[in-house]
């Protein structure tokens, strides 16, 4: 299996402060935003990007909350492996709110469309956007794009894209396996 | 770990550690779901659930049902009363029947210990027992844990005593059975009529003190007397049985320590629990009842997660 590096710490860095500022220039100053990292490895890149509007420019108001979208995914029983649940832990409302979905890799929008049933049992989002890192194009199963994107990949459907962080690797990186 | 040991829930002296600890945590997720403003998911949408009630209950079958609904599956229920078992047709005959009917599992409730294995081994569809005579009611057992579990942290290692009717309980086999496996220090409490010859085989302890037994637990599980199935006296007055067995403020104001009072209900009050204890800070009942509702999907879902097609 091989193994080629798409993305190293440095450029991720780059990266997560360009799409921090693009969300500061949609949302200002994230009074009527709210932040959702997708379970289970989108919380990684949430608690980052958050991590960078509060130490970097100075937003301490933004608030975040982990979604898990296990109940409401389409392949229960479909597939090899049972479904294990996360956490969902989201301590605000979101009611009129503008919400934006973080994830890691946008693949086939499966994970998305669950995401998005499973916000409604919050209540009416006034807007939904998607954050991705990782926009694997040409994969996608269903209409759904990302708002920001951090890098659009094209890899074939046999290949892999991982995300790797500091927090549960040990390192930043992006790989294509193959 | 992400799979149960079963394609049936029969009682608790069928599943392992493991499985306690996986249903536990499936559980933790339902019961954030359960507090949303929508208590529903969708994952059961394809799944069919027949609730067959051969016997009578009321929070155990409004449980489950409300279960299988906030799980989005399609629900029937059968009662025993009103259906063609009056008629005299068999068990498995009623089942297959409804089976035909491209039903996917079966609760049952049934005055027969030993129904659900029965049927389990007739019929092709996973099988939850929801009480068999006196012999296990393991979705109880399991929530009683759950509720032990997070009002002190954990059940190994903690002192239960299960006071009352032990001979004619299914909750208190079952909470053995399930306790035991957690790591837990089980005793029974009751008059010694009312408590099986060689429950000891089991690894419990048996203490016919009420005062001694709340001394020495953490947690004081009180069943109810079920009269209904006794045909011969087991104590001379209900008075009597209360002033021994009964739990009363007095009693609980005398320990040196705050005890965790549960009841699986239905509560006579003033018999085994007094009003004023059954609605303290100490009683967990009602938390008990929540927390049924989310154990409940967690066994529903983790076995429906087996079911090919």
């Amino acid at each position: 299996m091989s193994q080629k590096l798409l993305l190293s710490a440095k450029e991720i860095d780059i990266i997560l402060h360009r799409l921090a500022c693009q969300l500061i220039e949609n949302h200002t100053h994230f009074e009527h935003t709210v932040l959702i990292g997708v379970q289970p490895r989108g919380i990684f890149l949430a608690d980052r990007i958050k991590r960078i509007l509060e130490e970097d420019y100075k937003l301490t108001s933004v608030k975040l909350g982990y979604l898990d979208i296990t109940f409401y995914r389409d392949d229960f029983r479909r597939g090899e492996k049972p479904l294990e649940a996360n956490k969902t832990n989201i301590d605000f409302v979101v009611e009129d709110k503008r919400v934006v979905f973080i994830d890691d890799v946008l693949y086939t929008g499966r994970s998305i469309r669950a995401a998005l049933t499973a916000m409604q049992s919050f209540g009416r989002p006034q807007e939904i956007e998607l954050l991705t890192l990782i926009d694997r194009r040409f994969s996608r199963h269903l209409p759904i794009q990302p708002n920001y994107r951090g890098r659009q990949v094209d890899a074939i459907n046999q290949e892999k894209v991982k995300v790797h962080w500091v927090e549960n690797e040990g390192e930043d990186a992006v790989y294509l396996v193959g | 770990m992400s799979e149960l040991s079963v394609n049936h829930l029969l009682g608790i002296k069928y599943l392992n550690k493991d499985d306690i600890k996986l249903i536990f945590e499936t559980a933790d997720h339902f019961k954030e779901v359960i507090n949303r403003p929508i208590k529903k998911v969708p994952s059961l949408r394809d799944i069919t659930i027949a609730n067959l009630f051969f016997e009578n209950s009321t929070r155990t079958r409004l449980s489950f049902e409300l279960a299988e609904k906030r799980l989005s599956a399609d629900v029937i229920n059968f009662s025993a009363a009103s259906s063609s078992v009056k008629k005299g047709e068999t068990l498995i005959d009623t089942v297959n029947n409804i089976l035909s009917m491209k039903v996917d599992m079966v609760v049952m409730r049934h005055p027969n210990p030993g129904a659900g294995v029965f049927l389990s081994k007739h019929v092709g569809a996973s099988i939850v027992n929801a009480g068999d005579g006196a012999h296990e009611h393991p979705t109880q057992a399991l929530l009683d844990s759950y509720s032990i579990r997070e009002r002190l942290g954990g059940v190994g290692g903690k002192k239960i005593v299960i006071v009352g009717d032990i001979l004619h309980s299914r909750v208190a086999l079952s909470n053995i059975f399930a306790l035991k496996l957690q790591g837990a220090e089980v005793k029974v409490c009751g008059p010694k009529t009312l408590i099986p010859k060689y429950i000891d085989r089991l690894g419990v302890g048996v203490e016919t003190n009420l005062k001694k037994a709340l001394e020495w637990c953490d947690v004081a599980n009180m069943l109810r007397v079920q009269n209904e199935r006794m045909e011969i006296s087991y104590f001379p007055s209900t008075r009597e049985y209360t002033q021994q067995f009964g739990v009363n403020k007095k009693v609980l104001d005398s320990l040196n320590k705050d005890i965790v009072i549960m009841h699986p209900g239905p509560i006579n009050r003033g018999v085994e629990i007094t009003s004023d204890v059954a609605d303290s800070n100490q009683a967990i009942i009602l938390d008990q009842v929540q927390n049924g509702v989310a154990v409940r999907m967690a066994v529903i879902y983790l076995l429906a997660s087996k079911i090919k097609r």
